[in-house]
């Protein structure tokens, strides 16, 4: 059952030569060719000839990955098109390497009920460059009351279920839709807060939020939630998914569900592996986040945890905003941070380039991990697959600027950084979304 | 020359605070004089923009402002900009109109200047920003500290007594009062002490017993909502008054206490120092228009050591 909606568009034939394929899951790190035929690899082999009628990309010195897949982007359609819309964020996921997008159902109105989310799948037919999914809400009107009709909206293709934004904020919530997930064979995903220790909260509560007098959000606001929401999800034996993980407090709690044989899964944002809390020192509002930046020791936990597979994948939270969202005092400024253009670039940059995870884990984390969870194909490039791929130049270095966005917002919180390695090109589906201008 | 502003102490290195205290030393016999107004800033244009009620600062800056004959234009909004439906970057582009040299701030949200600060060509003066920073005041604290003490202030011990947490005053000091190489300790609940502050250099204390051989306490003004039903911060300012208010009997001789205002009686401050004239709090008001001047000086004229006294 699909899961996922896109544009017809036609597929490609396509001779991808001389790049370094490097696809953990086929077991493949050499320099080949890759043969792309009716958006099908074809055949992954030296000195591949190309059919008639094939375009041929040359990708010496390139790159050539498995296609990325986002479980957590905020597509704000429908009701805030003028932060994002499905063509403006699929058409950002294509430029950040992404064939595959999964956005959250915290929009106006939320994606709470099947007609919403055949909406969804409606906008995304027409309008999406990438397939995109949709988590359905947890709760109606994201308002922790009363549970959506989870199994309809299973069956109209909801990915798992989320009221991201938001917590699950008491226990017995937690614990029935835990129970009803049963019935629908979705997966619950929290995003995990603590709204008594939360409130108001601008930053990570440590030396910095201290120095800078802004109300501290507490590791605790999110470690505690999680273990709670584990504990339930081990009594009641059902599969649980921890959205943005960021404090290093979470990573012992999650570390011991999972060495109790715990169904947990968790995501990790390229922000929160590269920068902390000592950023927020500009007052800039495009590094104000939920959950923030936290200290270099969290940071560090997190890279780790992402080595290790404790955190399963990586996820951008995408969150698109306005500038009269974010172009105002850092305390009145709305959270959130862009991020499916910068992703792998920010990856590659701070923690590949800098040896502290390898190419390989990065790709795994970010391509077929989460594509695992969010229970679809994993990209791979041999022979048979779909072809979801990208291809990376891994010597291009870029400075992030507001005009070099494809997505309509332009809140990053990587602006006027100096990044290294850029998507030329991404196929998704057997389609080509994205090439960039030579 | 860009445009210079000074939105945290941190935009400032020693000497420049040095320079700064020497400037309002050096405007100090203007303040006596029966005319006391110096041509300095002749047609230059000082905007007041204050979104928080704040009768002393903003006085103070419109007197600094008139005694070195600037002219002057202060706005005060009431309510959130947001209400008013004009967002800080409409007002700042607004305000270009008038071609201000200077714009005062005081915001309830830190990063206020940050956003008036890009979007307007004029230098950007804090007078407070939530509870980030108040250099002003803390300049000011310095030169009545000097005034009292002598110019070298290295090596004195200042104990911040209070809500440390809420404060932008203490936040600034603690900055002004380290670089000039001088020793703090805050003491007060740890309710209202932020986690992490130790890392600004300074020293933490839970019990008022302790003050030691400070030479100088500097209370914190006790803000009502502390003791808002379900806050926590404090069970009731009686209790507050019991353990942090400051009453001579808690004082050693020769201590000073210092206080920003405007002052709760019998809350962190009892009636015997409030009226007495050991304290310096007087002094502080005093300071705050001599310094004050000299920030709007410096602001303009910049930070080279040129002697100010030509000028006058
Ligand atoms: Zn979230
Ligand atoms: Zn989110």
């Amino acid at each position: 059952m699909e899961r996922t909606w896109h544009k017809p568009l036609p597929v490609v034939d396509l001779l991808i030569r001389d790049g370094r394929v490097a696809d953990p899951l086929s077991g493949i790190d050499a320099v080949h060719d890759v043969l792309v035929k009716r958006g099908k690899v074809a055949e992954v082999g030296k000195a591949l000839a190309a059919p008639k009628g094939a375009r041929v990309f040359e990708a010496d010195g390139m790159l050539v990955l498995p296609g990325f897949v986002d479980l957590h982007t905020h597509l704000r359609t429908p009701g805030r098109e003028d932060e994002e819309d499905i063509a403006s964020g699929t058409m950002a996921a294509a430029a950040g390497g992404y064939v595959k997008v999964f956005a959250m159902a915290n929009t106006d109105p939320v994606v709470d009920t099947a007609a919403a989310l055949r909406g969804f799948a409606d906008s995304a037919r027409a309008e999406a460059v990438v397939p995109a999914g949709s988590y359905a809400a947890v709760t109606r009107g994201l308002k922790g009351e009363q549970l959506t009709e989870m199994a309809e909206l299973a069956e109209a293709g909801a990915v798992a279920f989320s009221d991201d934004g938001r917590p699950l904020a008491t226990a017995s919530l937690v614990r029935r839709a835990l129970q009803y997930a049963k019935v629908t064979g979705r997966t619950i995903a929290i995003h995990a807060q603590d709204d008594s220790l939360f409130k108001g909260g601008q930053m990570h509560e440590g030396p910095a939020s201290a120095r800078l007098g802004l109300g501290g959000i507490p590791s605790l606001c999110e470690s505690l939630d999680v273990a709670r929401a584990l504990d339930i999800a081990a009594y009641e034996g059902a599969p649980l998914h921890v959205h943005h993980v960021s404090a290093a407090a979470t990573l012992d709690v999650l570390g011991k569900a999972k060495a109790r044989g715990l169904k947990v899964t968790a995501e990790v944002t390229p922000h929160h592996l590269a920068l902390t809390d000592e950023a927020v020192a500009s007052l800039d509002s495009d590094l104000k986040m939920n959950p923030p930046l936290r200290e270099e020791a969290d940071r560090l936990a997190l890279v780790k945890a992402l080595k290790s597979g404790l955190l399963d994948c990586v996820a951008t939270d995408h969150a698109p905003h306005s500038p009269m969202s974010k172009d105002v005092p850092f305390e009145e400024a709305a959270f959130g941070t862009t991020g499916l253009e910068t992703a792998f670039a920010v990856l590659y940059t701070y923690l590949v380039k800098k040896r502290s995870v390898d190419l390989g884990t990065l790709v795994t984390r970010m391509s077929q991990a989460p594509a695992a969870i969010a229970g679809v194909e994993p990209p791979a490039i041999r022979a048979g697959a779909v072809a979801d791929l990208c291809v990376v130049d891994p010597r291009a270095t870029w400075t992030v600027t507001p005009e070099g966005f494809r997505s309509r917002s332009v809140n990053s919180a990587f602006l006027g950084r100096q990044l290294t390695g850029r998507i030329v090109l991404t196929v998704a589906a057997g389609r080509l979304a994205w090439e960039a201008d030579a | 020359m860009p445009k210079r502003d000074l939105i945290s102490i941190e935009d400032l290195s020693r000497e420049q605070v040095e320079l700064l205290l020497d400037t309002a030393e050096s405007f100090l016999p203007v303040l006596e004089r029966d005319i006391k107004k110096v041509p300095t800033l002749r047609g230059r244009t000082i905007v007041n923009l204050f979104w928080e009620a704040s009768t002393r600062t903003s006085s103070s800056f419109d007197l600094a402002a008139k005694r070195l004959s600037a002219d002057t234009i202060a706005l005060k909004a009431s309510g959130s900009a947001v209400e008013k439906g004009e967002t800080l970057k409409d007002t700042a582009i607004t305000l270009s109109a008038y071609g201000p040299d200077i714009i005062v701030m005081r915001h309830p949200s830190a990063g206020a200047c940050q956003v008036l600060s890009r979007n307007t060509e004029a230098s950007v003066i804090n007078a407070g920003d939530g509870k980030h920073q108040h250099p002003t005041q803390c300049l000011l604290d310095l030169f009545a500290l000097r005034q009292t003490f002598g110019r070298d202030l290295d090596g004195m011990k200042v104990s911040i007594v209070g809500d440390i947490l809420h404060s932008r005053v203490a936040r600034s000091d603690i900055m002004g009062f380290k670089l000039l190489g001088m020793d703090v300790t805050l003491v007060g609940p740890p309710t209202l002490i932020p986690r992490g502050i130790e890392e600004m250099g300074v020293k933490i204390e839970y019990d008022l017993a302790n003050l030691g051989d400070a030479d100088v306490i500097y209370l914190l003004r006790i803000q009502k909502e502390r003791i808002k039903e379900g806050a926590n911060f404090l069970p009731s300012l009686r209790e507050y008054n019991r353990l942090y208010g400051m009453s001579r009997a808690r004082l050693r001789p020769g201590q000073r206490v210092m206080h920003p205002g405007p002052i709760n009686r019998g809350v962190e401050i009892g009636p015997d120092i409030a009226d007495d004239d050991e304290n310096l709090i007087a002094l502080q008001v005093f300071s705050g228009l001599a310094v004050r001047m000299a920030i709007l000086y410096r602001t303009i004229v910049g930070y080279t050591d040129a002697g100010s006294e030509e000028v006058l």
